[in-house]
Formats: C-alpha cells, sequence, structure tokens
C-alpha cells in the first residue's frame, strides 16, 4: 500500500519541473497557441466538444433529411432539389443519396460525435482535473490527438462534395459492395476517402487513448490510489483500453479493403460478376472483412457507452447528495464490460453462415455482458434510493440515461440470443434496440456531462429553463420514436429500406412511419436551441462564483473558476478520500482533499 | 410539413411556389417559437435571480420531481396503447415450422424481459418523484452491501442462463441438418433480383463456375455443361415454389454483393455470400391460398426481401415465394424446361416439335 502511494508522488515532484516549464511558455502565449494548437487539456477538450457539436448538427440533419424520405416517401419538397440537385430530383431524395445519407448519418454520429466528441472531450477536460495533474502525460501528442480529428473531419466533410457523393454501403462499409465502384457511386472515389478519413481518425484515437491511459496510470496525485479515482476516470481508462485494442484492427481491416480496391487484392472477393463483367478475384472471403470490423465495431459500442455511464455514475451520485452505490461492484463490472467487449463480436453476424456452434459461443458470452450491465443498474437505482435529489438538467440527463440504457439493453437480451436474431437480424428492431442503447443513451450521457462541467469549462452557466425543455422533449421524442420501431422490426422490415409502399409484408406501418418523423424534426430543432443555449452561453451566460456550484467532491472544483494552463495556481492538492462521501456523518459532502476527521465514523 | 399529396404530383409551376412557400412559413414559426422560448428562457433567469435563486430552483425541482411521475405514468400507458395499436401488425403467426420455435423463444424473452422492464423503470422514476430534494430528508450514507450485490448480480446470472439455455436448444434444431427428404433450392442474389435453380429429377445441382455467367449465351449462373447434373437443373428468376409441410433447404450464393434471403413470415434469413454458398432449412406450414384466407388479404403473397444492404436497388430486391400442395407444385413444374436445353436448343431432343411441352411432361410422369 504504502509503495501504491509513493509512486504517484514521485511523478508529480517531476511534473512540478514541467510545470515551470508551462510558465514560461504561459507568459509568452499568443492567440494561436492558446485556442488552436494549444496543448492544454482543457482547450483541446473544447476543441474536440465544439467540432462534435457541429459533426451531431450535420449528422442530424441527415437524420431529418432520411426520416422525411421515410415518411412522405411519395411527396416532392422541392426545397430539397434547390439544395441537392440531382440528388433529390423533382424534390424526392434518390436512392443513391438516401443511401449515402444513412451511412454518413452512421459514420459521423458513431465515431465523430459518440467517439471523438464524446470520449474526446471529457477524456482531454477531466482526466487531469479529476486526478489531480497538470496536464496530460504527452501534451504535444494529445494537440495531435485533436488535429489528426481535424484532418479526418476534413476529409470526410471533402467527401459530401464529389460528383460520385460520399461512402454509400452502410457505416459498416462490408465488401464487395464497399470494394466495387461498379456497384455502387457512393464505393467510387467516395469510399476511399472514408477509408482515409478513417484512418487519421484510427490514428487520432490512438493518440489520445495511449495519453489518457498513461495519464491515468501516472499522473494521479498524491493519495489518489486507483481505488479513489471518480467512476469517471474508471470509465475513460477503459474506454481508452477499448480504443487502443480494438482500432487498429479497424485500421488493418480498412487497409486491406483499400489493396482489394485500388490494387487488385482479393482479400475479400471471389467469385463475382458485377454489372456483366467477371471480375478475375477468386480465393477471398467477404466474411473477414465482417470479423475484423466488428472486432472494433462491438467493443465501438462500449467506447461509447462506458464513459456515458461514468458521467451517469458521478452526477447520479453527486446530485442525490448520496454516495455511488457498489463502488467496487461499479469498477468490477467497468472491467468485465471491457474484457467482454472483445469476445462478443460475431453476434453481429449470427445469419452469414457462421458455423452454429461458433454462433452458440458468442451467444453465451453476449447474454453474460448482460450480468455486469444489470448490476450497474441496480447500484444506480440503489444511489438514488434515499437520497435528496436536485433535478438538474445533468441530473435529469444522468436519469434518462438509466432509463433509455434499461430500455435498450433488455432489447439487447433479445438480439443476442441467435434463435431470435435469425428474424430480428437486420430489420428495424436492430435500428431501435442500437438507436436507444447507444445512440440516444450516449447522447444523454454526454448533454449531461455538458450540463454538469459546462461551469467548469466556460466559467458560465448553461441557461436551465432551455435545459429543462431540452430534456423533456429529448426523452418524450427518443420514446416516441424508438420505440415503436420495434413492432416495425418484429414485421420483419427491413433496415434500410426507403420506400415500403410496394412490400404486401411491410406497407402496414406508413402512418406511424409518418408520425416518427414528425418527431424527429421537433426533437432535431430542439437539439439546434441546444446548440445556441451552449454558445450563448458561453459568452453571454450567467457567470460562476463560486468556486464548487454542485457541492461536488471531486479535484476539479478545487480550481480557480477559469483555471489557467496548469489547473491550479498553487501546489496540487493532495488526496485523503474517496469521492464519494456525500452525506456522510451529517455532512453534506466532504470533498476529496479533506483529510479524515478523528471520529469519523468508516464503512 | 404536413403537404398536400394529391396536388404535387408532377413539377409544375404553381404547387411547387406554394409549396415553396410553405416550407419558408414552416420554418419561420420554428424560428419564431424559438426565439420566445428563448426570451421566456432568459427572463425565468433574471427572475430567478432576483426572487432568489435558492426558492427558484427547488420550486423547478418540485415540477421535474412531478414530470418524471408523470412520464412514468403516461409512459407505461402508452406502451400498453402502442402494443395494442400495432400487436396486429407484425406478420401473425410464423409459417414455417421452425419459426414457431422462434416466435416462442421470442414470446419467453419478452415475458422475462418485460418483468425487469417494469420493476426497474418503476423504481428509476417512483424513486426520482419520493427522494426528490426535501428540507426534512437527511440522505442516507449507504455506499454498499455486500449480501445485496451478490443478489442482483446471481439473479439476472440465473435468468440469463435460462434464456441460452432455451435459446441454443431451439438454434441447434433450426440450425441443425436438414432432413434427408428436404427438397432442395439454389437461390442466387445479384442487383436487384434473385434467381432460383431446382435439381430437376436427379436431386442434384450441377455444378457450376463464374466465369461461365453469361445472360446472353443462356446461362445465367455460370453452369457446367459438361456435368450431366445439369441437364436437367430448372432455372428460373423472381418466384419460388415451396410445398407445404415438406422441408426446403436452401441452397445460397450470390453474384456481386453479399445480400440477404429474408423471409419475415417464415421468420427465417441467411446472407448470400458471394464466393461462400450457405445454406437454411426450413417447412412450410401454410400454403398461400390458406394465408389469403387466414389474412383475409386477397393480394396477400409471401415475400422474399433482401435484408442486407446491396446497393441503390435494395428497396425493391423483391422475390415471391408460393407454397403449393405437392400436386400443384407438380403441375407447376411438369412444363418448366431444363436451363440446358435452353441454353443448348440442339441438344434438346424435342425441341422441333411443336408439341415438346406435352411430351416433356408425359416423360416426367
Amino acid at each position: 500500500m504504502s509503495e501504491e502511494m509513493n509512486t504517484p508522488q514521485e511523478v508529480v515532484t517531476t511534473h512540478e519541473v514541467h510545470h515551470d516549464e508551462h510558465h514560461v511558455h504561459h507568459h509568452k502565449e499568443t492567440f494561436i497557441t492558446k485556442y488552436i494548437f494549444s496543448q492544454d487539456h482543457k482547450t483541446i477538450g473544447k476543441q474536440f466538444l465544439i467540432t462534435g457539436i457541429i459533426w451531431a448538427i450535420i449528422g442530424g440533419l441527415f437524420s431529418v433529411l432520411f426520416r422525411l424520405q421515410l415518411g412522405y416517401p411519395d411527396q416532392h419538397f422541392p426545397i430539397l432539389e434547390t439544395f441537392f440537385g440531382h440528388w433529390a430530383k423533382g424534390g424526392q431524395i434518390q436512392p443513391e443519396f438516401y443511401y449515402a445519407l444513412i451511412t454518413m448519418h452512421g459514420t459521423v454520429l458513431v465515431f465523430f460525435v459518440l467517439t471523438a466528441g464524446l470520449s474526446g472531450t471529457f477524456a482531454n477536460l477531466l482526466i487531469p482535473l479529476q486526478i489531480g495533474a497538470r496536464d496530460m502525460a504527452a501534451p504535444l501528442l494529445n494537440m495531435l490527438s485533436y488535429w489528426f480529428f481535424f484532418m479526418a473531419s476534413v476529409v470526410m466533410v471533402s467527401s459530401l462534395f464529389i460528383s460520385t457523393g460520399p461512402a454509400a454501403g452502410g457505416w459498416t462499409v462490408y465488401p464487395p459492395l464497399s470494394a466495387l465502384g461498379q456497384a455502387s457511386e457512393g464505393s467510387k472515389l467516395g469510399m476511399d476517402l472514408w477509408i482515409v478519413s478513417m484512418a487519421l481518425f484510427v490514428v487520432s484515437s490512438l493518440l489520445g487513448g495511449l495519453n489518457y491511459i498513461s495519464t491515468i496510470l501516472n499522473m494521479r496525485t498524491k493519495g489518489m490510489s486507483m481505488t479513489r479515482l471518480p467512476l469517471t476516470i474508471w470509465a475513460l481508462f477503459f474506454t481508452a483500453i477499448l480504443g487502443v485494442l480494438s482500432f487498429p484492427v479497424l485500421l488493418s481491416g480498412l487497409i486491406l479493403l483499400l489493396f482489394d480496391r485500388n490494387l487488385g487484392t482479393s482479400f475479400y472477393l471471389s467469385d463475382i460478376v458485377v454489372n456483366g463483367q467477371v471480375l478475375p478475384n477468386e480465393g477471398g472471403s467477404a466474411i473477414l472483412f465482417q470479423h475484423l470490423f466488428w472486432f472494433l465495431g462491438h467493443p465501438e459500442v462500449y467506447i461509447i457507452i462506458l464513459p456515458a455511464m461514468g458521467i451517469a455514475s458521478e452526477i447520479l451520485s453527486v446530485n442525490s447528495r448520496k454516495p455511488i452505490f457498489g463502488y467496487m461492484a461499479m469498477v468490477g463490472s467497468l472491467f468485465a464490460i471491457t474484457v467482454l467487449a472483445f469476445l462478443v463480436w460475431a453476434h453481429h453476424m449470427f445469419v452469414t453462415g457462421l458455423n452454429p456452434f461458433l454462433g452458440s459461443i458468442f451467444v453465451l458470452l453476449t447474454l453474460l455482458i448482460a450480468v455486469p450491465s444489470a448490476i450497474k443498474v441496480f447500484n444506480w437505482l440503489t444511489t438514488l434510493w434515499r437520497g435528496n435529489i436536485r433535478f438538474f438538467p445533468s441530473t435529469l440527463f444522468a436519469i434518462g440515461f438509466v432509463s433509455l440504457f434499461i430500455s435498450g439493453g433488455l432489447t439487447g437480451i433479445f438480439l443476442g440470443n441467435s434463435t431470435i436474431d435469425i428474424h430480428l437480424h437486420d430489420t428495424m428492431f436492430i435500428v431501435a434496440h442500437f438507436h436507444i442503447v447507444m445512440g440516444v443513451a450516449g447522447m444523454f450521457g454526454m448533454f449531461a456531462g455538458i450540463y454538469h462541467w459546462f461551469p467548469k469549462m466556460f466559467g458560465r452557466y448553461l441557461n436551465s429553463t432551455l435545459g429543462y425543455i431540452h430534456f423533456w422533449v429529448t426523452m418524450i421524442g427518443a420514446y416516441l420514436i424508438f420505440w415503436p420501431m420495434h413492432y416495425e422490426g418484429l414485421a420483419g422490415m427491413p433496415r434500410r429500406y426507403l420506400d415500403k409502399s410496394s412490400w404486401v409484408s411491410f406497407s402496414q406501418f406508413a402512418d406511424l412511419d409518418r408520425m416518427i418523423t414528425i418527431v424527429s424534426i421537433l426533437v432535431f430543432a430542439v437539439q439546434l436551441m441546444f446548440v445556441f443555449n451552449f454558445f450563448y452561453s458561453i459568452f453571454k451566460g450567467r457567470k460562476v462564483t463560486s468556486q464548487n456550484p454542485w457541492g461536488s467532491n471531486t479535484l476539479e472544483w478545487t480550481t480557480p473558476i477559469r483555471p489557467g494552463h496548469g489547473n491550479w495556481e498553487g501546489e496540487i492538492p493532495e488526496v485523503h478520500r474517496w469521492a464519494y462521501d456525500y452525506g456522510k456523518d451529517g455532512r453534506e459532502f466532504i470533498p476529496q482533499v479533506e483529510p479524515i476527521g478523528a471520529n469519523e465514523s468508516t464503512h | 410539413m404536413c403537404l398536400d399529396g394529391p396536388a404535387l404530383s408532377g413539377i409544375r409551376g404553381r404547387p411547387y411556389n406554394s409549396l415553396f412557400m410553405q416550407t419558408i412559413f414552416i420554418i419561420a414559426i420554428l424560428g419564431l417559437g424559438f426565439l420566445i422560448t428563448f426570451q421566456i428562457a432568459k427572463a425565468s433567469e433574471y427572475v430567478a435571480v432576483l426572487r432568489g435563486e435558492e426558492k427558484a430552483r427547488k420550486q423547478s425541482n418540485k415540477v421535474n420531481a412531478f414530470m418524471l411521475l408523470a412520464f412514468l405514468v403516461v409512459g407505461l400507458i402508452g406502451v400498453y396503447y402502442c402494443n395494442e395499436r400495432l400487436k396486429g401488425k407484425i406478420l401473425g403467426p410464423s409459417a414455417s415450422v421452425q419459426g414457431v420455435l422462434i416466435d416462442r423463444m421470442l414470446y419467453i424473452t419478452i415475458a422475462l424481459t418485460g418483468i425487469v422492464f417494469l420493476i426497474t423503470q418503476i423504481c428509476l422514476f417512483w424513486f426520482s418523484y419520493k427522494y426528490q430534494e426535501s428540507d426534512k430528508r437527511k440522505p442516507y450514507y449507504y455506499p454498499h452491501n455486500n449480501k445485496l450485490e451478490m443478489i442482483w448480480t446471481v439473479i439476472p446470472a440465473i435468468a440469463l442462463t435460462v434464456l441460452v439455455g432455451f435459446g441454443l436448444f431451439y438454434w441447434f434444431k433450426i440450425t441443425g441438418d436438414a432432413p434427408k427428404d428436404a427438397m432442395i433450392v439454389e437461390v442466387t442474389g445479384k442487383q436487384f433480383g434473385w434467381e432460383f435453380r431446382y435439381p430437376g429429377k436427379d436431386g442434384i445441382l450441377g455444378k457450376k463456375y463464374f466465369k461461365y455467367i453469361d445472360p446472353a449465351k443462356n446461362n445465367p449462373l455460370g453452369q457446367i455443361w459438361d456435368d450431366p447434373a445439369n441437364h436437367d437443373d430448372v432455372w428460373m428468376e423472381q418466384e419460388m415454389h415451396l410445398v407445404v409441410n415438406r422441408p426446403v433447404k436452401l441452397i445460397i450464393g450470390s453474384k456481386d454483393v453479399i445480400h440477404d434471403v429474408g423471409l419475415a413470415h417464415f421468420r427465417m434469413k441467411m446472407d448470400a455470400v458471394p464466393g461462400t454458398p450457405t445454406t437454411m432449412w426450413f417447412t412450410p406450414r401454410f400454403t398461400t391460398k390458406q394465408m389469403i384466407k387466414k389474412t383475409g388479404n386477397p393480394k396477400f403473397v409471401y415475400e422474399l426481401s433482401c435484408d442486407q444492404m446491396c446497393g441503390k436497388g435494395h428497396t425493391g430486391m423483391r422475390g415471391v415465394v408460393v407454397v403449393q400442395t405437392q400436386d400443384e407444385f407438380d403441375a407447376w413444374m411438369m412444363d418448366k424446361k431444363p436451363q440446358y436445353y435452353v441454353a443448348n436448343p440442339d441438344k434438346d431432343p424435342y425441341a422441333p416439335k411443336p408439341d415438346s411441352v406435352k411430351t416433356v411432361a408425359a416423360i416426367i410422369k
């Protein structure tokens, strides 16, 4: 134990030296080094967040466009033709455009918003602040991590403007569709740009992830043992491990795809006659790509949901004025989820012709992941139980997160069971499931975090009335959009269909699709309102006047209201207890920096 | 966005303009609504500051706590209402023997997860309401309880074991070997349609090689004509005929990209992968005619949908499955000419004769 305590102290000492260097820098800071090529983790976090918000608007707008098509397949919207020309001929979204939209919606939301925007923002902002470090282990790499993400964004945006359009083979880009330009417009230049963009994104994610891991392991302040870390940090730690171990596999899969596309190799191609043209490729396996893709793809959903879990845990505990229930079980279940995340990927492939015996192993491991998930839910419920709950917008989003995680998690038990998956695979049921459990729940975690840490980021508050409207419309809207969608899936309606009216089996849901479209437009409008609130409040929001506005225990609230580069003006505070002493011994909260009192009760 | 349908069938001058105006109008209303909301929100912030922030916060705390409870109650009613509205639209009972097992597994899962859903959601929103901030309450310092945590590790584990047990029992039944007497049909997906091949009298599908594919030479699947097993294979497009109560094994492939043979009524699905054949088997329970009666829909047909995104024509990649009695099937199959004779008319012993169909039929009988 004493060894464990010593290590961080030593590191702190070495970092103190660094800090002096920073001080020298501090005085020569220009606009460019302060706001653009900044190495301050807080600024980098804000850069990730704002880039993520811009991407979320783009990705969300895409969904509104294709929802218009889904809700009103026979209607003409001339305004679409005004903006998109031949992609929306006659004011109707053309199939190529529709598939480009859903592909970009998925790619943007999964990677650029819910990975970079979520863990990029909060890992950067919170890790040094909550563990008591002046900055990341490698601030330069950290800055590069953002700029690689920025370059990935530029490449992806540029693919939207080329004449053949962006990638259009679904966000999973399964070959041969994504490998053959003859098979789809979107598989021409747009697909190469998609791969390049994702390669840059993987580099960004690795630079960030390695930094997060080494910072958490090496740079904790004195007294901050691993078991005293707030759950946000544990969650971000496991997220980074997931990313570091799985993103390279995606990259390798994509490089092979790039070879198949441009160099005539046959990793994924075999026995193909496309558009009347017989291709020479033989011996490749299209399924190999799916294994490589989902080896990232599945951990990816946990990369999205773990930070949201950490944020929700922290916020629920702070605002219930009660310790998080079962801290060690929470850490343990995060760990279990991380390990299992690597062992379940083939549950996305039950109907690809996978050996049924192999499938059965993946069923077992997949349903096993429900156990740690259940533990987490019960622990959140117990955290609320007998608390004294303050409903800030952040609290509401955290509660909404738990509700959505339950709803979407339970439908995962349907899909993880291969027998049911035969029927539900690739139907709207899947769309409903993952939007609730990872899409909306991930966004809720992100919103909760933004509302909670906005005062730390900008020294001002978000307008809370707009916050409450934002929460309630989004919460009600999310359930209205995605709950009834399960029924479409139960009827076997395939996903990625743009017009069901010619089908006998799937045309019975036209009213429902219309309702979903109207609600999505409303929900999207309210998100724009949030964005407005965000930018308005950066400059005009109510000023934060107290150092610790939420009465929170964690270290970030011991820094000045507007901390400079280096975070603490004097020495980094020492930590004496875990982060969750709320309501202990009749005291509302006891910050981590307060030494254990002589008469304090032990638990 | 509720625009008037029939008036818009073309892109003509007037409706086009009025539509444009309508869109602008809607955007303007949204913008105005937003401005008003923002002004109210701003004002309420000032009022809160004037009246005392703490007091205003406690007020909004009560409102939100009540809203959470209301959300639970209305939400649960909504779940019930949604089910009432939509349960009749999910295709009715399975049309295959194997699908019955899948449906049963589905209902077991719905029952079990439904209970968990109710308990946890009710706890979540009820606790939120009940334990809203109050000056009278001191929060209960309750960091952990090993016994409780053990209980909610073990109970889900048991419940999931039950689900895995049932699931795998059915899974192996469904994915196990097809019965020996199963009919064989080869299904091939392409952008954007379906092709079918029946093995003919010998019950064997002849060999094929993708480089021989040439629709111009009447060889759409690349059959190798040297293989005698190919000589009686029958090829057709878009429509597959099956026999009721007779197991059928589909041998599935694709010519270009990945497709998926989706049979929603039979609860069956399998990817069509170029270069890697896959299989699936099932036993239809009802003929198409029986389903017309059961559904009361004279236009009812079993549909074959492509369930794996395959390009711009994905949505229209529709096939039709006709389930018949054995006699009806035999009668239908009788006049189908093997593709070998279509591709090689010189080999067709009956080609020159005008009454060839009858003769072939006689031979088959």
